[in-house]
């Protein structure tokens, strides 16, 4: 019995080291960054053109306190306190958010999206739940993040953190006040040192302005969003980065500017974008009657069509009788020949489904509990933003241009699905077999070629020696979904084309925001 | 005398549910190899969402059928090495989801009685047993619940007893498995918090089977009891799609049976049964399976006696 025991005790001790030799330890890609240390300082940006703010001075900020008064030395002060007792935990947390708060409330954002990017369970009648934002967290919790809705949050979100930058820029010129370690020097600070005026504080305002859209944009999580502001502003007291007063101006002045996107979104007409039982029964007779095979859902039961009336909501790049003009012509007809041909090819991907199928097919799906099409966009252009040291408000800028042409690109795409109401190639040969999710929503064109040829485009421009890479991406992404079994070739090369002229005028825009 | 390895797919997760080979309590002769062919059956329609029993009409059954061929050779009467691998196909009944095939991983067991104390009529045995599980091919993981398997090396330890009075046995024992990360097509991914990389960390699993029933030389009769626990992991969320660092626990019973006909001394035919009965992130699959095994000696003096090729 003895030498049971003793064998059982060298056999748990072998598990033990083994356990401690292959330790798990997974780092992120973001996890361990530099902290952002900007080449160019963008001191003019007061005077680039905003998105929605008429001037930078809409949103008026106090003059602050000079840097000899009590008050101040008083938030010198504050920072000294909190570094004296400064916790690991601390350390953590302005580290990871000394990499740049456009950055890091962009990945917040997609957490977001990815949370909440889930369809709604049937009812026992086999209808569908619709999510409310009344009640955000009843079942099904608000909002359901599908790809339109998560290309708008994208923009909205980056288009109010440029604004609330813009404007901030305008005033950190206008009252040049020092940051905190340039005004006492025995300061240790823990973030790169910077010329930049430090009021109101460029952080505050991006958390400011994303806290405040995300009310509307995710109602339901506030608990997590709020620990993230919480932090954000803590870690750049800690950091010596800003004094209180800088945070507390900038905050404000980020939630000023954001409640004009808030006004913005309320009346953009996505909230009634889901339709209703009599338009998408109109959908299909529209359809019928224009001699083709309408669409219907895959799914069992019936799910209704995402968000049909999307194609209404009101775009960021272009007007809306532009955003019709950019809708393509149609698809080939359901009784072509054409149609037939390009449905057999998609049979014929399906069948050869080789190992190289399902790592494009899988790498670009962006489905169900993913950030999206547009938020796998953002973390392309992220990974590469991070490269270029750009000061906050030229990412803010960078991202804004993105997400506007991506939430324009879902809307023209959207409007383009229910114009044509295309069914699914599956839908034409049941054979058809899809090596991820078929989505919910008509064939052509499609989203993730349209999204991908706009955000190619636009990143292109932004960073011209990646722009043969970002293109070839946006080919693989297309392709990646004809391989899936779930698009047929034209909705592909149309949906990259109409792309294309989305990301132009994101292009037409960069051009003229005086950032170039 | 070598079973099988029956891999019964539970959502993706490879479990050594109704396994003798390297879970048994039965070591081949020195010099004698115990090798054939196996096939399995498993299927499920219903699935635990988390805690929440459901099923999905989009999926319909979704069934796992597998090949393989699996051995057993005996080093010495005390120490044996199994091994195995099988041949895998998944398939989804409704809905348009493509089915999975391709060869899973190679398994590599090794068996060691480390101590034999007789209790009066009766014989207890203590066993150790250590084992490997590697992918063979690039299959995809990430694709549940149609991936043919999760793509993590496993290396397990298990302790295990047998106490066996006349023709009546009892087998207990308890397994840690150890799963190495694993490497998915995707960049990103969302469980609980979103994840930069291409990484998955796996949780570990333990797991406790219990057997019991009638052994004799031309029939082993049993019933075995399995609990497999995650330790870690996250529940699949309302409607969402799984993932292989879910908690995947499952709780089966079956029976297994080995008959050897008298008229072919090195033959053995096996069949099995078992049902998850209980589960978190699991499908409540409904197994069976069957193999052929031939023992042949490979020692150098071969002597036909096949009598006494197994113990105890």
């Amino acid at each position: 019995m003895k030498k049971i025991i003793i064998s059982s005790i060298a056999g748990l001790a072998v598990v033990a080291m083994i356990i401690a030799a292959c330790s798990k330890n997974i780092t992120g890609q973001t996890d361990n960054l530099a902290p952002l240390s900007p080449a160019d300082m963008d001191i003019n940006a007061g005077n680039w053109k905003p998105v929605l703010l008429a001037a930078p001075t809409d949103v008026e900020v106090a003059v602050p306190a000079a840097t000899n008064t009590p008050d101040y030395v008083a938030q010198i002060n504050e920072i000294k306190s909190w570094q004296k007792n400064i916790t690991a935990g601390d350390r953590d947390i302005v580290k990871y958010w000394s990499a740049g708060a456009v950055l890091r409330w962009n990945e917040i954002l997609r957490t977001l999206v990815a949370k909440h990017n889930l369809p709604p369970y049937q009812n026992d009648d086999g209808t569908y739940p619709f999510p409310s934002a009344a009640n955000p967290l009843a079942y099904p919790q608000f909002p359901f993040a599908n790809p339109p809705y998560a290309a708008r949050a994208y923009a909205y979100v980056s288009a109010a953190q440029y604004d609330g930058l813009v404007s901030a820029w305008h005033y950190k010129t206008l009252y040049n006040r020092k940051a905190p370690y340039n005004v006492d020097s025995s300061l240790n600070v823990l973030i790169p040192k910077s010329s930049l005026p430090s009021y109101p504080s460029e952080d505050a305002v991006v958390e400011g302005a994303s806290v405040e859209m995300l009310k509307l944009l995710f109602p339901g999580d506030q608990d997590f969003i709020q620990q993230k502001a919480e932090e954000h502003k803590r870690a750049r007291i800690i950091s010596g980065a800003n004094v209180r007063s800088d945070i507390d101006a900038g905050e404000a002045l980020g939630k000023a500017v954001a409640q004009k996107f808030v006004a913005r979104a309320r009346g953009d007409r996505a909230g009634a974008a889901a339709g209703n039982q009599a338009i998408w029964t109109q959908l299909e007779t529209d359809c019928i009657a224009r001699g083709e095979i309408p669409w219907y859902s895959l799914e069992t039961p019936h799910r209704p069509p995402m968000l049909p009336l999307f194609g209404k909501v009101k775009a960021f790049l272009f007007d809306s009788l532009t955003a019709i003009s950019l809708r393509p012509g149609p698809p080939p007809s359901t009784s072509s020949q054409q149609m037939k041909d390009e449905t057999e090819e998609i049979y014929n991907f399906t069948k050869d489904d080789t190992r190289e199928h399902y790592r494009l097919v899988h790498f670009w799906a962006d489905g169900v509990a993913t950030a999206t099409p547009p938020g796998h966009w953002d973390a392309i252009a992220a990974e590469d933003f991070i490269t270029k040291n750009y000061s906050e408000v030229r990412w803010a800028r960078n991202m804004a241009l993105l997400n506007m042409a991506l939430m324009d690109a879902s809307i023209v795409c959207w409007d383009t699905k229910y114009f044509y109401f295309n069914p699914r190639p599956t839908q034409m040969n049941p054979n058809i077999k899809t090596l991820t999710g078929l989505p919910n929503f008509p064939s052509y064109i499609s989203g993730h070629s349209t999204f991908s040829g706009a955000a190619a485009t636009v990143l292109g421009h932004l960073i011209p020696e990646r722009a043969a890479a970002y293109e070839a991406m946006a080919q693989e992404a297309s392709l990646s979904r004809m391989l899936a079994g779930i698009h047929y070739r034209s909705d592909c090369t149309t949906g990259l084309t109409v792309g294309k002229n989305i990301g132009n005028y994101a292009i037409q825009r960069a051009q003229a925001d005086g950032a170039e | 005398m070598i079973k099988k390895i029956l891999i019964c797919f539970i959502m993706g997760i490879p479990i050594i549910g109704l396994a003798q080979t390297d879970i048994d309590a039965i070591m081949m002769e020195k010099n004698a190899l115990c090798i054939g062919p196996m096939y399995g059956y498993s299927s499920w329609k219903k699935y635990w969402e988390g805690d929440l029993k459901r099923e999905n009409l989009n999926l319909g059954t979704v069934s796992t059928q597998m090949v393989g061929l699996m051995g057993n050779y005996g080093v010495t009467k005390r120490l044996n090495v199994l091994f195995g691998a099988p041949y895998v196909i998944t398939k989804a009944s409704a809905g348009t989801l493509h089915g999975m095939k391709g060869v899973q991983d190679l398994s590599l067991f090794v068996k060691y009685a480390i101590a034999k104390q007789k209790l009066g009529d009766a014989i207890f045995t203590v066993f150790t047993i250590g084992g490997i599980s590697t992918p063979l091919t690039n299959y995809v993981a990430d694709f549940l619940p149609l991936s043919i398997g999760l793509h993590s090396t496993n290396l397990q330890l298990r302790l295990m007893g047998d106490y066996q009075l006349g023709k009546f046995f009892v087998t207990g024992s308890g397994t840690y498995m150890y799963r190495s990360d694993i490497k998915i097509d995707r960049n990103s991914y969302y469980t609980t918090e979103t994840h930069l990389t291409n990484k998955v960390d796996m949780p570990d699993v333990a797991s406790f089977n219990l057997r019991a029933g009638l052994r004799s030389y031309h029939l082993i009769a049993e019933a075995v009891f399995n609990r497999m626990v995650t330790l870690g992991g996250y529940d699949i969320t309302r409607n969402n799609m799984p993932f292989p660092s879910n908690k995947m626990n499952a709780t089966t019973a079956g029976v297994n049976i080995k008959y050897t006909p008298s008229f072919a001394p090195r033959l053995s035919l096996i069949g099995d049964g078992s049902y998850v009965i209980a589960g978190r992130n699991v499908g409540q699959s409904l197994s069976i399976g069957g193999a052929i095994f031939y023992v042949m000696d490979l020692g150098r003096k071969s002597k036909p006696d096949t009598k006494n090729k197994q113990t105890p």
